[in-house]
């Protein structure tokens, strides 16, 4: 059992938002930009990692019950989305290193 | 199914053009209405899936208009129809990868020409009409039984 909370602690990420999701349990990692294409391949309980930060990146999480969203490269974030994580209860979390450095260090987590 | 006895259910969702504030809020509500209804996890991730392009399709690409979530015994349907202004080619527009959204909508992850795919994928009965100038009605259902 790995939860966000886990998660944050090993990789050190900064939480931006939707703190009350902590507690999500992860089930694996999926990586992508162009959002159809996460809402249609991404999976119950998924890491996603993204640098888009638009605030429908939260609607998609929470349609297909994400466990949290990793915005990679420290790249900035909209107020609206940092709004809408909270009230939707999404970890929000961000990380200097970039997508595939995240996927190389949760890959050995989730081993 | 936990619904024997119970009647149809309608509801309306009122779409404006171009408001990216709400999106995605009418596919939450479907979906929070389905799990409380105790309809299957199955049926309930490709409505929320195809509810969720519906609305994109209807915020990015329409000058707004109407969802209805229709449930019934035997099945959920959605119907979405706009204020135009119509799509050109369907055919098109039905194919993976082919979008006519904008690069500044494109720049907010949006336009993959995925949309009307994934809801073709989702459902179990998919319809779409239009044509330029016209509005776009999209029908889909799915069966519960």
């Amino acid at each position: 059992m790995f939860t966000v909370k886990n998660l944050v602690e090993e990789l050190k990420l900064e939480i931006v938002a939707g703190e009350r999701g902590m507690i999500n349990l992860i089930t694996d990692v999926y990586i992508g930009d162009l959002l159809s294409w996460v809402m249609a391949k991404v999976d119950d309980g998924n890491i996603w990692i993204t640098i888009q930060t638009h605030e429908n990146i939260v609607a998609v999480a929470v349609l297909k019950d994400l466990s949290c969203v990793i915005i990679s490269e420290n790249a900035m974030i909209d107020n609206d989305t940092i709004t809408r994580a909270n009230v939707e209860e999404i970890p929000l979390l961000r990380s200097s290193l970039n997508s595939y450095q995240l996927a190389l260090r949760i890959g050995e987590l989730l081993k | 199914m936990s619904m024997k006895g119970v009647g149809t259910i309608q509801i309306k969702y009122m779409i404006a053009k171009n408001d990216f504030s709400k999106a995605g809020a009418a596919a939450s509500n479907i979906k929070k209405t389905l799990r409380k209804l105790g309809i299957s996890t199955d049926v309930i991730k490709r409505v929320a899936v195809a509810a969720y392009e519906t609305e994109m399709n209807v915020i990015i690409h329409s000058h707004g208009g109407i969802m209805y979530l229709n449930i019934d015994v035997e099945k959920v349907t959605i119907i979405a129809e706009d204020k135009g202004p119509g799509i050109e080619d369907i055919e098109m527009a039905m194919k993976e990868g082919y979008s006519t959204a904008t690069s500044q909508i494109r720049e907010l992850g949006f336009g993959a020409g995925m949309g009307l795919p994934n809801i073709k994928r989702c459902a179990d009965n998919f319809e779409i009409k239009s044509s330029l100038e016209n509005s776009t009605i999209i029908k889909m259902s799915f069966n519960l039984k």
